[in-house]
């Protein structure tokens, strides 16, 4: 551990607290663009962080200390996930930390916690929610893992700074099992993150929701935590993909010169990610809640089929 | 260890243990009905003793073996014991697990019920004493006789409440296919000993069977160890002794007689075979896999929350299975130093399991007595009511949902990692099968999360489906002491995993010529890499940390830049004011999605209502379907052979008188050829 290390570390973490908001607020102006509408501001998300923070924390009578707990533990999981994805560099002390497994590990843990404050106040809401965020999950998280095996595989190790150095030294090609991962984590990305084909992030209709009636209970500075998480969340899983499929513009160990140019190949990567997440959004409709288990197990059996063209052709 | 060496050996520390252990039962026996000595005063005792014995077995993991005879038994034939670190380590993990079991009960069972409670010591300590017993014997007649003493014991504990119908249905079932399993390890010990008629291990050892006997022990050994540990199909004992049995017992029967099985399994084939065939490690896999499965989507759908943690155990030792098979294979193909890592991934999980699930188990019995209530739909809301155990109980839901940093993510990520680097294995198919598996395994650590979820939710969380709930109370003290004992074993086997592997790599020595220690590559202390760090790494005291940190700096920038200010209120929900505690999800709508989605594994019949029913009942049953296609076409076969052969029996002495007329024409017409 270096201090160029731990100079680094702190500006990811630093970058992702100030550009998972933004990245919010970009699809949202997005989604807004595509369609018709009047673009919010992209800073929205930061005055909406702003209000939230001033407000008084309403809790329930009933509430106990996990419901209190839970968007700290949230926000700190989400924030320890983008500390270990490299997105600027990928000389981090933290990588050794934890590996891909640990990762996905890492937002189970998440889950569970936002599941069971859920479920602690008691109302049919709460419960339901959880419910199906569980149900998200379990299906979701196999799918995950099954892409970063096949990236682990590929470059022999489930360490996420070692895969993406191994990737981006590798040169501009596409390999058929990267090809299947990437739609594979698309999928499994959209799910996870609440967006349109399987979560609508912009209602309120109790049928439809998961996310939001998670969150139902929560206001002041735990729905800011909770809010902020899930954006954090979005940049963990953007750069994630960003790392895993275009991983050219990671800068390697005391590569100033890439390190300089890392920040805005970043912006625009996540940028174009951003538009196009905004598109699939526009562009597809909800599905019923039954519909995406199916969903998901379409996103699980291509990343098992990316893992057998990997093992099959060796690419 | 100089103090051992220097006057008595670890082994008779062990069975010095086992005879105190049997001492304490006879004394319960004197206090038959003196609730105050045999909780205050005999089982704290039992649980000290139990404390000496994990460090002896600590100690004895690294010693090299030590074997005793003793004159007990039949004249010709004495008792073997040998104490190698195989032996140890599943010595240990009885201590540990018995010592939070122990000390638990010593607060649980201070109530009448059922037996009287010198009655429930003696059957208690012959409980553990024939586990350690069975761990350390070293000849297939001890063996047998500890085994069948601990299926025995077993059994009078988990028919405690015998006057339960429903109760005695489950010790009878128990019994039965305890005696199923026990009928094939006699036999398997038969087919280890090749004719000599030496039935100690050591001569076994020496034996080598042609691949068709090996094979032939192998199977007999997975089909009677099998039944113990509760592998497909012969699981269905589990589900119904668990919940029978009071909760310590449970969790000694979860977290540490299961764990007997695992070891029998291990001692069978790695050691006294010595060489494994490829496919028995494939057919350990398969079997595991559908196991885990089979366990984690039945538990999710589970109402009763001893059940639910019944088929949990039966999805780790799925798990365990998994990587048993794989242990198999690597060693199969003469690749140590991943079976190395297969086989500690495995230990590594035996020793989790056995404090998570006791931990739960203990939970449960502490709810239990605090409510009277063992349904889920009756539950809820107790984290006001039980702070106490809820906390410790949702230390054991992160780790058994196998979460870092606690210890179930350990064990898991090291399966993970040996599921994933197999393409060296020289079989190409089976090298791309393996991988497969891992989705599998994913599959289901993630079903677990589900299920801890809905387990935890339920009980603790929400508001009280039931009135009286609000007069629950906090565990005692002994309870408490258990109950901590078990879940700072959850944290320490989690945060310090490489302290873990070294203490245990000894066994991967010894039963596969290499560990993982010796070409260094456990890591540091603070770091686990077990292959190298490039290749994967974790580090969970760093990962605690850290999270910890953020958590603590969150907390207080928020608080300071900002305000801390809290106002209570109803919920809100919506804007709906008619809120009932009814209106929570239950356990069934919370296993609802699993039963849509794993339909073809459920036996289900519904019963909806008519549209105009004034009353209507909505009433769903799921069933384990390998009862009716399994069991009840054994229970049928058996029937109709026994009313065939029953045909010869007429009970008339005329048609007697003409069977032995026709025998004995028969002979002498037999005789004369």
């Amino acid at each position: 551990m270096n201090l160029e290390g731990v100079l680094a570390q702190l500006a990811e973490m630093l970058v992702a607290l100030v550009a998972a908001p933004l990245l919010m607020g970009w699809v949202n102006m997005c989604r807004a663009w595509l369609q018709n509408r009047r673009a919010p501001p992209l800073w929205q998300p930061f005055y909406l962080l702003h209000k939230l923070f001033h407000k008084d924390s309403v809790v329930a009578h009933d509430a106990s200390p996990i419901f209190r707990l839970a968007p700290y533990v949230v926000f700190g999981c989400m924030l320890l996930a983008c500390a270990i994805i490299p997105t600027i560099s990928t000389n981090l002390p933290l990588a050794p930390v934890a590996d891909a497994i640990a990762l996905v590990g890492l937002f189970s843990l998440a889950r569970l916690f936002i599941s069971l404050a859920a479920m602690d106040i008691g109302t049919a809401f709460g419960s339901l929610g959880a419910r199906r965020e569980m149900l998200i999950g379990f299906l979701a998280e196999p799918a995950l893992l099954m892409v970063l095996f096949t990236a682990s595989l590929i470059s022999n190790s489930t360490s996420l700074a070692t895969i993406v150095s191994h990737l981006s030294g590798r040169g501009f090609s596409i390999l058929p099992s990267l090809a299947f991962a990437g739609v594979a984590f698309t999928m499994v990305s959209l799910a996870e993150n609440a967006r349109v084909p399987v979560d609508n992030p912009a209602t309120h209709l109790e049928l439809t929701m998961i996310h939001e009636a998670l969150i139902l209970e929560y206001s002041g500075r735990h729905l800011a935590l909770m809010e902020w998480a899930a954006a954090l969340k979005l940049f963990a899983y953007s750069c994630a993909g960003l790392a895993l499929f275009f991983p050219w513009g990671v800068a390697a160990a005391s590569d100033y010169i890439a390190l300089l140019f890392a920040l805005p190949v970043l912006t625009v990567k996540l940028a174009t990610g951003g538009f196009l997440l905004a598109l699939i959004e526009t562009l597809s409709a909800k599905m019923r809640i039954f519909r995406a288990p199916e969903f998901l197990a379409t996103a699980f059996l291509l990343g098992v089929l990316a893992l057998l063209v990997h093992l099959l052709l060796g690419a | 260890m100089q103090i051992f060496s220097s006057t008595l050996l670890s082994l008779d520390w062990v069975l010095l243990v086992a005879a105190v252990w049997f001492a304490l039962g006879i004394a319960g026996l004197l206090f038959l009905r003196n609730f105050r000595v045999v909780a205050h005063i005999l089982f704290p005792i039992s649980s000290l003793l139990s404390i000496v014995l994990a460090g002896i077995g600590i100690i004895a993991i690294v010693q090299t073996p030590q074997s005793a005879v003793l004159a007990l038994g039949l004249p010709s034939l004495p008792f073997h014991f040998r104490l190698d670190a195989l032996s140890a380590f599943f010595v240990m993990l009885l201590g540990v697990a018995s010592a939070g079991i122990s000390i638990f009960a010593a607060g649980y069972f201070r109530r009448a019920e059922g037996a009287p409670p010198g009655l429930l010591c003696l059957e208690y300590h012959i409980f553990l004493a024939s586990m350690l017993l069975v761990l350390t014997a070293d000849d297939a007649y001890a063996f047998m006789v500890m085994w069948e003493t601990m299926a025995l014991s077993s059994f009078f504990l988990v028919t405690t409440n015998h006057r339960i119908a429903e109760i005695r249905r489950a010790g009878y079932l128990y019994i039965l296919i305890a005696h199923i399993g026990a009928i094939a390890i006699l036999l398997c010990f038969g087919v280890l000993q090749a004719n000599t008629g030496d039935y100690t291990f050591a001569n076994m050892r020496a034996q080598t069977l042609s691949p068709f006997w090996a094979s032939a022990a192998f199977l007999l050994a997975l089909l009677g160890f099998g039944a113990k540990a509760g592998i497909l199909p012969l699981h269905i004992w589990l589900p119904e002794a668990h919940p029978a049995a009071p909760s310590p017992v449970s969790a000694l029967m979860s977290g540490v007689m299961l764990k007997t099985a695992i070891y029998g399994l291990l001692r069978v084939s790695l050691d006294l075979l010595g060489s494994p065939l490829w496919w028995w490690g494939v057919l350990a896999l398969s079997l595991g896999f559908l196991t885990a499965l089979f366990g984690a989507v039945f538990a999710a759908v589970q109402s009763d929350m001893k059940r639910l943690l019944a088929y949990s155990s039966i999805e780790n030792i799925g798990l365990l299975v998994i990587a048993f098979g794989l242990a198999l294979i690597f060693t199969a193909y003469k690749m140590p130093a991943l079976a190395a890592l297969a086989l500690i991934a495995m230990l590594y999980h035996c020793l989790n399991h056995a404090v998570f699930k006791s931990l739960l188990f203990l939970g449960t019995g502490a709810v239990l007595h605090a409510t009277g209530e063992r349904s889920l739909g009756k539950l809820g809301g107790l984290m006001r009511f039980m702070p106490w155990v809820a906390w410790v109980m949702l230390l054991g839901v992160v780790a058994s949902a196998g979460l870092p940093p606690l210890n179930g993510f350990v064990s898991e990520w090291l399966l993970l990692q040996s599921l994933l680097f197999t393409s060296t294995i020289p079989n190409p198919y089976l090298s791309m099968l393996i991988p497969i598996f891992a989705a599998g395994v994913v599959l289901v650590a993630a079903l677990a999360g589900y299920v801890m979820v809905k387990f935890f939710g339920i009980i603790f969380l929400g508001r009280p489906r039931e009135e009286k709930l609000v007069q629950a109370h906090d565990a005692g003290k002994f309870e408490r002491l258990g109950l901590l004992w078990l879940a700072s074993g959850c944290v320490l086997l989690g945060v310090f995993p490489v302290a873990v592997i070294e203490a245990i790599d000894p066994i991967a020595v010894q039963l596969l010529g290499q560990g993982l220690s010796q070409s260094g590559r456990i890591g540091n202390w603070l770091l686990l890499a077990p292959l190298s760090s490039e290749r994967a790494a974790y580090s969970p005291l760093i990962f605690l940390l850290v999270t910890t940190l953020v958590v603590v700096l969150t907390m207080l920038i928020v608080h300071r830049t900002y305000h801390g200010r809290v106002r209570h209120a109803n919920p809100w929900d919506c804007g709906f004011p008619l809120q009932t505690s009814r209106m929570q999800d239950t356990a069934e709508g919370f296993g609802q999605p699993i039963r849509q989605i794993f339909e073809p594994f459920f036996r289900m019949t519904r019963q909806l209502p008519a549209p105009f029913d004034s009353a209507p009942r909505y009433q769903v049953t799921v069933e384990d379907p390998l009862w009716q296609w399994v069991y009840v076409r054994i229970a049928r076969a058996t029937e109709n052979a026994s009313r065939v052969i029953g045909m010869l029996q007429r009970g008339r002495i005329s048609i007697y008188l003409l069977y032995s007329f026709v025998t004995l024409i028969a002979l002498l017409f037999f005789t004369q050829l």
